[in-house]
């Protein structure tokens, strides 16, 4: 080696870690209280976020050692729902909600009916969600089917705010300013109306004895994720993608396409969750063909977003937040795809009843719906308070709960599969369970980054918190305090 | 006032709104209502007692549920661990069990543990679940179930009519007896309960080993699985203090195979074998398991584990069943 190497510079000497992404273009001129509003829905649902998955980690670790812990409310049987629960009403629906409250009045070009309903809805859904708690910890269970444990009583509460909001959300939209209502606002004010119908459905009792329970909770549980999680989304992700891409949407008309095909075809296939039980055979049948009829929206849905993409791939890794909406775009089409899949009798036959459907359930929910929020949030929140959140720790938070997504995953429709071709061998009951032992203690790992990456998101939450957020008045924001939309046909 | 979607929000969120609570009356409610109404429950069946409703609802509190189905699938991976298929009249009895909750969903969507369809018949002792509820791994070293302490309470001696529990010293406590509180009985009273009634012409009797076409070895190896090892274990050496050891028992090495037949047609209480005294009641198996299947049980734990004593027939069976209990002789 002559001493002349020795001076040269390495290529990668001076090359940072990780490359710079653009900061935000624009800060939006937004009332400071909807601003407030929305952080608020936002810090609660990642309140719940943390809590929730703190639990799911938990729970995943007592597979590996089932003495991990031991008293009633510590048990895996109590709080398995304690886990669903949280994160379906508290983290993700608030979450969304929070996103819409902004995305709705905006494509309205209208303020939003009332900042008041949105914050007793806010209050009446966390009161539902604490209560629920209790009550699972306490031992009490409405009938143990799956989101559906909360009492009538304390579902009511949760029902009641999401009725407020979707009564706030259609006056506003009724009184928009535009001629047309944006696609977005279809997608999110319908998944308020016929989640409205489907909880009152859930919870009515005359034609739920026997059977009838059953078949009502394959409708319950399917429509809770497809007509309340997916459209509501959707709707965001039709406002944020072409809004963080400065460009307009691929297809307006397979928006409308996807749309309607989702409302109809998801409703239809709820049974599927019950293939091969003794519910009627029809019913199961008609299930699996809409089942395959949900490719239409899939597809309309995921192919237009790609095709929005399309030619902006350097906007999209020179981002923060379209990475997390490519992610969750792309494990909507895989998730969705697989649902399908997983309804065939013969496929269904191998995979019920085995983890593949929990690995199932955190692809689409995690990959695709809490992917798709975490987009959101990033792109809309600096936005509105000025504040970014460091991009070292943004970074942090997509790869540790993507790799864990995927080894989560991975590992649990790997063992998933195997266990039910175990079953299917006729060989003893135990040797699936030690076959699982390596999958589930992959997946405890991969549910470890995750959760990781939910307190790194939680302080960036914090980071992009509003200059405003504990003032009553807009004196620490650096804008001129918003003028009160005029109502309608009110003269000023 | 245009009738368009994309213009007019009374009628596009009218439609959506009608849309969907018709094919919620077509695809949920209406279907709901005809298997609910269509559907009786199976003659043979009876209502859950007191106890076992409560029992159930321990069942539910505690997340079962969660981790057991109580739904055999007409295909034979089901059938030939479980039960027959489940049918419509299983889950006639279920209701809303007041006005605060609704009708329990006990069919489950996974599979972490085994069917529960008939668990009363595939292991009828209580002291077995009680022992199982109490420290799954004190008789299945292999599961990853939950223990349920809190459900028994350790008292320094047991009261009269106490439901002790004979946890094996390596999983009990260091001092006193275990002892099943409320919910544990109620919850092991309806694990009890259930049990598959018989289809309205159907010949054959409930059999969760689905053995028709296995003869022999294969036969006996399925049945020592499903019915014998959760007690006797996998290898036959038992649970000390619990269970006894069929390996080098002297019954099951005796010449004469009758003693061996009558014990797993009949059942044995109270016994002390090789010094040991068990607390356990072995439960009869008379009316499960056909002379084909008590023969080849036998057999089994005749011919393995070194064992090599001489074997029955079907037909010595059928005669030690005629002969009934030993008792009654």
């Amino acid at each position: 080696m002559s001493g002349t190497d020795t001076t040269t510079p390495h290529p990668t000497v001076g090359r940072p870690l990780t490359v710079a992404k653009a900061r935000i273009d624009e800060i939006i001129d937004a009332d400071h209280r909807l601003t407030r509003l929305v952080y608020v829905y936002l810090a609660c649902a990642t309140a719940w976020l943390v809590f929730g998955t703190l639990i799911g980690e938990y729970l995943g670790l007592k597979f590996t050692w089932p003495e991990l812990g031991v008293a009633p409310w510590l048990s895996f049987g109590r709080l398995r729902p304690v886990h669903t629960n949280v994160v379906f009403w508290g983290w993700t629906s608030l979450s969304m909600i929070g996103l819409a409250l902004w995305v709705v009045p905006r494509t309205s070009q209208r303020a939003l009916h009332s900042l008041r309903l949105a914050w007793v809805a806010l209050g009446l859904m966390n009161a539902a969600v604490i209560l629920g708690v209790i009550q699972l910890l306490a031992g009490v269970t409405n009938g143990a089917g799956e989101f559906r444990e909360f009492v009538w009583p304390i579902m009511a509460l949760f029902a009641s705010g999401l009725v407020l909001l979707g009564y706030n959300l259609y006056r506003t939209i009724a009184r928009r300013g535009t001629e047309e209502i944006y696609i977005s606002n279809w997608y999110i004010l319908a998944a308020f109306i016929m989640t409205s119908i489907l909880v009152t459905i859930a919870y009515l009792p005359w034609f739920q004895y026997g059977l009838g329970d059953t078949v009502i909770q394959g409708y319950y549980m399917h429509q809770g994720v497809g007509q309340w999680f997916t459209p509501m989304v959707l709707g965001l992700t039709y406002y944020f993608l072409p809004k963080f891409l400065n460009k307009p949407i691929y297809s307006y008309s397979l928006g409308v396409l996807a749309f309607w095909t989702q409302v109809i075809f998801y409703t239809m296939i709820g049974t599927h969750h019950f293939v091969f039980s003794p519910t009627p055979w029809i019913l199961q049948t008609v299930a699996i063909v809409f089942s395959v009829g949900m490719l239409v929206p899939v597809f309309a849905g995921t192919g237009n977003f790609l095709l929005t993409m399309r030619g902006s791939w350097r906007t999209i890794t020179r981002s923060y937040s379209l990475p997390f909406i490519f992610v969750g775009v792309v494990t909507y089409f895989l998730g969705s795809t697989q649902g399908t899949f997983e309804a065939f009798r013969t496929l269904n036959r191998a995979w019920h009843f085995t983890d593949f459907t929990v690995g199932h359930a955190h692809l689409t929910m995690y990959g695709f719906v809490v992917f798709l929020i975490w987009g959101g949030i990033y792109g809309l929140v600096p936005r509105l308070t000025g504040r970014e959140p460091p991009q070292l720790l943004v970074g942090m938070h997509f790869w540790l709960a993507f790799v864990g997504l995927v080894v989560y995953v991975g590992a649990l429709s790997i063992g998933g599969t195997l266990r039910g071709l175990s079953w299917m061998s006729g060989t003893d009951f135990l040797d699936s369970v030690r076959l699982m032992e390596g999958y589930w203690l992959g997946r405890a790992v991969g549910g470890t980054l995750m959760f990781a990456s939910h307190l790194v998101f939680a302080w960036n939450l914090w980071s992009m918190r509003p200059p405003a957020l504990f003032a009553d008045s807009g004196t620490t924001v650096q804008r001129p305090p918003q003028v009160e939309p005029t109502p309608a046909g009110a003269t000023s | 006032m245009t009738l368009d979607f994309h213009k007019n929000h009374r009628l596009l969120f009218g439609t959506v709104f009608g849309l969907f609570l018709a094919l919620s009356g077509i695809i949920a409610v209406g279907p709901a209502l005809w298997v609910q109404n269509n559907n009786r429950p199976l003659p043979d069946s009876r209502p859950l007692t007191d106890e076992e409703a409560d029992g159930q609802q321990v069942y539910l509190s505690e997340g079962c549920v969660y981790c057991h189905t109580q739904q055999v699938r007409p295909i034979p991976q089901d059938t030939s661990r479980y039960g027959r298929a489940s049918a419509p009249g299983d889950y006639a009895r279920l209701g809303p069990r007041d006005l605060w909750r609704q009708t329990p969903s006990v069919l489950g969507t996974e599979r972490t543990g085994p069917d529960l369809s008939a668990i009363g018949d595939r292991q009828p002792s209580d002291i077995w679940h009680h022992i199982h509820l109490y420290q799954p791994r004190a008789v299945v070293g292999a599961s990853m179930m939950p223990s349920f302490p809190w459900l028994y309470e350790t008292k320094a001696e047991a009261a009269p009519g106490d439901v002790v529990v004979p946890v094996p010293q390596s999983h009990g406590p260091d001092d006193g007896v275990v002892v099943a509180g409320p919910r544990a009985r109620a919850l092991v009273a309806y694990l009890l309960a259930l049990k598959q009634a018989p289809l309205p012409g159907a010949t054959s009797t409930v059999d969760p080993t689905g053995s028709t076409d296995a003869s022999g070895e294969a036969l006996g190896v399925r049945i020592y699985g499903a019915r014998c090892a959760s007690c006797h274990q996998a290898g036959g050496e038992g649970v000390p203090g619990v269970y006894p050891p069929l390996v080098d028992d002297p019954v099951v090495l005796a010449d004469d195979p009758t003693r061996h037949v009558q014990i797993v047609l009949f059942g044995l209480s109270g016994e002390t074998i090789q010094g040991t005294t068990y607390p356990t009641v072995m439960p009869g198996w008379a009316e499960q398991l056909s002379d084909e299947e008590v023969a080849a049980v036998v057999n089994h734990e005749r011919r393995s584990w070194g064992h090599e004593a001489p074997t029955t027939t079907a037909d010595d069976v059928a005669r030690v069943r005629q002969g009934g209990p030993p008792d009654e002789q």
